[in-house]
């Protein structure tokens, strides 16, 4: 058995949910760069650098006490699988998935806390809450990062701030997100013209699994682009009230729905529900959009639900590729992974009446 | 719907997906969205957008004279940061500063780090920094007017006073 299989079993804290709007803002998410003093940065380091840092960090993880309890998992460890599984729930990046180097992630047990180790910085440490806590979030990491800077030196220019690899993320490093599940928005085809205020506003809006990845399930990742010139609680509180904007913009479409085209939204989110309950295949794009659908037909009333928030959120992360042959337990082909999804959603969803 | 890669097969994959805050839909027929592989992606990575940059920069600069920038730290040049879009150590950043500067502006619209600190996060004394903030706003300034040179050079000088301090602490 895989160690990162301990996270099967369990749902991960930011899909908990919670206050009101956690069925519009899913979950929040801060992550800061940072690099070792001392030390090239990645495309310059040595094998013999790269085992050292991987060595200093886990040292460092051990003697914190918020720290002390992270799975810290190496290269060796991990599958493919395992690290996809972990690109599913949000703990690692595509890119350190790829990697063929020596890396590790440390992973705390409810998944709040994770940090890269040798992503495109030394250190990617993320801190992860569900629904709209960004200043809680950010209480969390700049906590843990203050820990690490008692025991290790980061590059640091009195100017620039935190050095990083890419001149895109020097300053603050730091990279808050919140993920927005906007149906609404995308039936009323208005999410359009939020995605390009945004722009206007210096924020970036990308898909689910980050950028060039599929808006799929009407989910939206939204982050401050600029990491240099303010301090972090301010850009923090820039996002805030930007994303409070796009809560009742979703909030006045949901409304436009229900009463100006009652009869076609009932119709699809019926149909959502009618599909996902009777199909025998069905690719993750579709399973996305008609759950996404069936969530929206609950958060609006129209369909009773006897299935909890947390249980649909985290049907939208079992249905992808690893999560299924991690509950499998065998490597599935495509064309399998289609049939065996089906077949969970229909099961999930059994307590759903049409 | 016809496929939008090959005009002619009745496209049956449906994408969304967002590039630069823009939403794409793309409808592709199964052989097309195959020879895409199944995550269709135009991953256009930030390293892309960065040398879209640099490219403004080059133009820029093409009159005068051109020469190598090598970081004496880690023996990177600045071209290979134009084509990587990364830099290679923590020194790169004052041996080409005089290239990454505008650079830094024109991405991050500010040359200047307002955020926490490792004095402040190490929960230390926060006192020396005020008469380096003085310093500081005079090198936004000339920034804003876009006097790099100038701006570079002052930049070493805090860097200096900067290192000193550090020095001294440590001696504490």
């Amino acid at each position: 058995m895989s160690k990162v299989d301990v996270f099967l079993d369990h749902t991960a804290e930011w899909l908990r949910g919670g206050d009101a709007d956690s069925n519009i803002v899913v979950s929040s998410r801060i992550r800061l760069a940072r690099n070792i003093e001392g030390y090239p940065f990645i495309q310059r380091l040595k094998d013999d650098d790269r085992k050292e840092i991987i060595r200093l960090v886990s040292e460092a993880l051990q003697k914190i006490s918020q720290t002390r309890d992270l799975y810290y998992l190496q290269k060796a460890d991990m599958s493919d699988l395992d690290l996809l599984f972990l690109v599913e729930r949000h703990l690692i990046s595509r890119e350190h998935a790829a990697e063929q180097a020596e890396k590790a992630v440390a992973i705390s047990p409810n998944e709040v806390m994770s940090m890269m180790v040798l992503e495109e910085d030394h250190l990617r440490i993320q801190a992860f809450q569900s629904g709209f806590q960004l200043m809680e979030t950010w209480r969390i990491i700049n906590q843990i990062d203050a820990e690490l800077q008692k025991r290790m030196q980061f590059s640091f220019d009195p100017v620039l701030g935190y050095l990083t690899a890419c001149p895109t993320n020097v300053g603050t490093g730091m990279r808050a997100s919140c993920m927005l599940h906007l149906p609404s928005l995308v039936l009323t085809k208005q999410v359009h013209k939020v995605l390009q205020a945004l722009s206007k506003l210096n924020l970036a809006a990308r898909g689910l699994y980050g950028e060039g990845t599929q808006a799929t399930g009407n989910f939206f990742q939204i982050s401050n682009q600029m990491t240099l010139g303010q301090p972090e609680e301010e850009m923090i509180d820039n996002l805030v009230s930007v994303i409070r904007q796009i809560i009742e913009h979703e909030k006045e479409a949901q409304v436009y729905l229900k009463e100006q085209k009652q009869q076609k939204f009932l119709d699809q989110v019926w149909r959502a529900l009618g599909t996902l309950k009777s199909a025998r295949i069905i690719s993750s794009v579709e399973a996305m959009q008609l759950l996404s659908l069936t969530q929206l037909g609950i958060q609006t009333g129209v369909i009773q639900s006897q299935i909890s928030r947390q249980d649909l959120f985290a049907l939208f992360l079992l249905i992808q590729p690893a999560h299924l042959q991690k509950l499998a337990g065998k490597p599935l082909s495509s064309a399998e992974r289609d049939l065996y999804r089906a077949d969970l959603v229909r099961e999930r969803l059994r307590k759903l009446s049409l | 719907m016809i496929c939008t890669s090959c005009g002619v097969e009745e496209a049956t994959i449906h994408l969304t997906e967002i590039n630069n805050n823009q939403m794409m839909e793309i409808h592709l027929c199964e052989k097309c969205a195959q020879e895409k592989g199944t995550e269709f992606k135009t991953h256009f990575s930030i390293g892309d957008i960065l040398s879209g940059f640099i490219d403004l920069e080059d133009a820029a600069t093409a009159g005068r004279k051109k020469q190598a920038l090598v970081c004496a730290e880690c023996g990177s040049t600045y071209e290979q940061f134009t084509k990587s879009g990364r830099l290679g150590c923590a020194s790169c950043y004052t041996a080409f500063s005089k290239l990454l500067l505008p650079l830094i502006k024109r991405v991050q619209r500010s040359v200047q780090h307002c955020g926490k600190s490792p004095e402040i996060a190490g929960d230390k004394k926060g006192s020396s920094i005020q008469s380096l903030r003085q310093l500081r706003e005079k090198l936004q300034k000339m920034v804003a007017g876009e006097e790099f040179e100038k701006a570079a050079q002052l930049r070493d000088e805090i860097k200096k006073i900067e290192d000193k301090k550090k020095k001294k602490d440590s001696n504490e």
